[in-house]
């Protein structure tokens, strides 16, 4: 345990002197602040144009512009965004050994690689977890000083207003729920990256995966009805159901396994590859 | 000497796909030895050096360090060597003292800052402690090498091409601290490498592979004593020796004379009838010197 620990800070202090790894909070810090910028700006001309068609429907009294909503919609960038942010340090946890010559100086120590792969593959988590939670402190903090809290107003196939009270924990589950997401994205680029010898490939693969497993669940063909709740993309954004009224217990215990079960067998087949792997580089 | 084993390979095999890497390769490296490595390219030096820190495992055969079988005591094992493999790599982004710090994290030890700081003084990098490894020539980093192999205080320290990228300073200065560590600290070193002056200079012990296996193992002078070896004799005329010796049962030896040396083709056994023979003929030796050098000796055992 003291050499797991000791492993574990030593990857830790190594995610953290690479410039790459300020990547995802730079950009996350840059393109927080100029979403709620847009919105401070122009937000109720935007929140007009989306809603035009219900408004001849429907009265709206008051503002559903507020620190909420901007927190929603930044929870959106999980799908795309923060995935790409994610895989650039996950990727490079076991490449970036191979491209620099370092795991001759790793796997020559008294430590065995189990010990080792698990130490960076809980670096790469705790990463992960790391930009999930600045992102919530940036978009929901931030944006409730700036905005204020109220009710949220959702549109997707109904129409959601959640009350200001009935809020706060919904976002604090979908963050968690963000965290195993991301997760997810973290340990297939993990394993992508003991398969590897360079960092770039594994970022690539993570984000070609993601992009062909999203139009592959797109295709509603009866083969791929029947296994595409099994691909992980489908589940990255099922933080949203806890902002359904009724929260579906199932659906969210479904995308849980599922993306569970991809980390795990993500993180076992890195494993199995790094420890039988002869290291030639 | 004590002759307690610290390495014992034992039909060590690998193999990649059909290609026999290393194959039946045998060798001892007893405490305190400086064991030199040797081999063409393509030898197997490198798979069997990667083999003996556990970076490959072997297809077949059994490698025994310190008295233990390092497929069954890894990490005990490991945790008693330094080592030097190929390249000097290192995390970039780091500087030395950092490298070394978490270097001696993971190999177990309580590595305070006054060892690092003593390492690289060792490599005579202590004014660069703080720098950026990306800073460093090829040359520091080699050194930085040795300091990190150095650093545990292991017993057995393997060296694969130290000298690599070194000034002739530098080469110097490693070599003397090698000496230093088997005199001053008795410890043990495998040290592989292509510069043969280097390894006749500071090995006591030696092996040749080629293709994988032994060709021939054994202690450094009694190799490079056994056969035929050239001999230089420095005498008061050469044209002279010239002359006797071509007259004589001795012709077939005579190899040539420039300056002041005359230089012959014998075995050791004929050296003193050699002399002999040319003060009987009146003439004056002032020295005589067996040129035999490991790099002919590595030459002749690798093209047979």
């Amino acid at each position: 345990m003291t050499m797991f620990l000791s492993v574990l800070s030593i990857e830790l202090s190594k995610i953290f002197s690479k410039g790459r790894s300020y990547i995802g909070f730079g950009a996350i810090t840059i393109l927080v602040p100029i979403v709620q910028a847009a919105m401070y700006s122009e937000g109720e001309a935007y929140f007009s144009l989306f809603t035009q068609g219900l408004q001849q429907q429907f009265s709206f009294t008051g503002t559903f512009l507020n620190g909420y909503l901007i927190a929603f919609i930044v929870l959106q960038s999980l799908l795309v965004h923060v995935p790409l942010l994610v895989a650039l340090v996950a990727g490079d946890m076991l490449a970036g050994e191979a491209t620099g010559g370092t795991y001759r100086l790793l796997f020559t120590r008294p430590v065995s690689r189990h010990i080792i792969v698990l130490a960076k593959y809980c670096a790469a988590q705790l990463y992960t977890i790391g930009l999930i939670l600045w992102m919530s402190i940036l978009s929901m903090g931030l944006s409730l000083i700036i905005f204020g809290p109220g009710e949220l107003f959702i549109v997707s196939s109904s129409i959601t207003v959640l009350q200001q009270d009935d809020i706060l924990w919904r976002f604090f589950w979908a963050y968690g729920f963000g965290i195993l997401s991301m997760g997810t994205v973290a340990s297939i680029a993990f394993m992508f990256s003991a398969l590897v010898e360079n960092s770039i490939g594994p970022i690539a693969m993570t984000m070609a995966i993601i992009i062909v497993f999203t139009i592959v669940s797109a295709l509603d063909a009866g083969f791929i009805k029947d296994v595409k709740y099994m691909l992980f993309s489908n589940h990255l954004i099922s933080w949203r159901l806890f902002f359904e009224e009724t929260i579906p217990m199932d659906r969210i215990m479904l995308s849980t396994w599922v993306l569970g079960g991809h980390s795990i067998a993500s993180f076992l087949i890195a494993m199995f590859i790094i420890v039988k792997k002869d290291i030639l580089s | 000497m004590d002759k307690h084993p610290v390495i014992e390979i034992k039909s060590l095999c690998k193999m990649f796909g059909q290609f026999r890497a290393v194959g039946n390769l045998d060798l001892t490296v007893y405490k305190g030895d400086i064991y030199g490595f040797l081999g063409p390219n393509g030898a197997g030096k490198s798979t069997t050096i990667r083999m003996l820190l556990s970076l490959i495992a072997p297809t077949s055969g059994e490698i025994s360090v310190f008295g233990q079988s390092l497929a069954i005591n890894r990490n005990d094992i490991l945790r008693k060597i330094g080592a030097i493999v190929e390249k000097p790599d290192f995390y970039l982004y780091l500087t030395a003292e950092q490298n070394l710090r978490f270097l001696g994290k993971l190999s177990g030890m309580d590595i305070t800052t006054k060892h690092i700081h003593q390492a690289l003084d060792q490599v005579g990098l202590l004014d660069r402690a703080q720098s950026k490894v990306k800073t460093f020539s090829y040359g520091m980093k080699q050194r930085l090498g040795i300091a990190q192999a150095l650093l545990h205080d292991p017993e057995l320290i393997v060296l694969d091409e130290p000298t690599n990228g070194l000034d002739p300073v530098g080469v110097k200065e490693i070599r003397e601290l090698i000496l230093q560590l088997k005199s001053d600290h008795n410890k043990t070193i495998f040290l592989s490498s292509h510069i043969l002056p280097e390894v006749e200079l500071i090995a006591n012990r030696m092996v040749i592979i080629n293709k994988g296996s032994a060709i021939i193992e054994g202690s450094v002078n009694d190799l490079l004593n056994s056969g035929m070896l050239t001999v230089s004799f420095s005498v008061d005329d050469p044209l002279k020796s010239q002359t006797i010796i071509q007259n004589s049962a001795l012709a077939q030896s005579f190899l040539g004379i420039n300056d002041h040396q005359l230089h012959m083709k014998l075995s050791k056994e004929r050296i003193a009838d050699c002399t002999s023979y040319l003060v009987d003929n009146d003439i004056a030796i002032d020295g005589i010197t067996s040129t035999r050098s490991l790099e002919e000796y590595f030459l002749s055992i690798t093209r047979s």
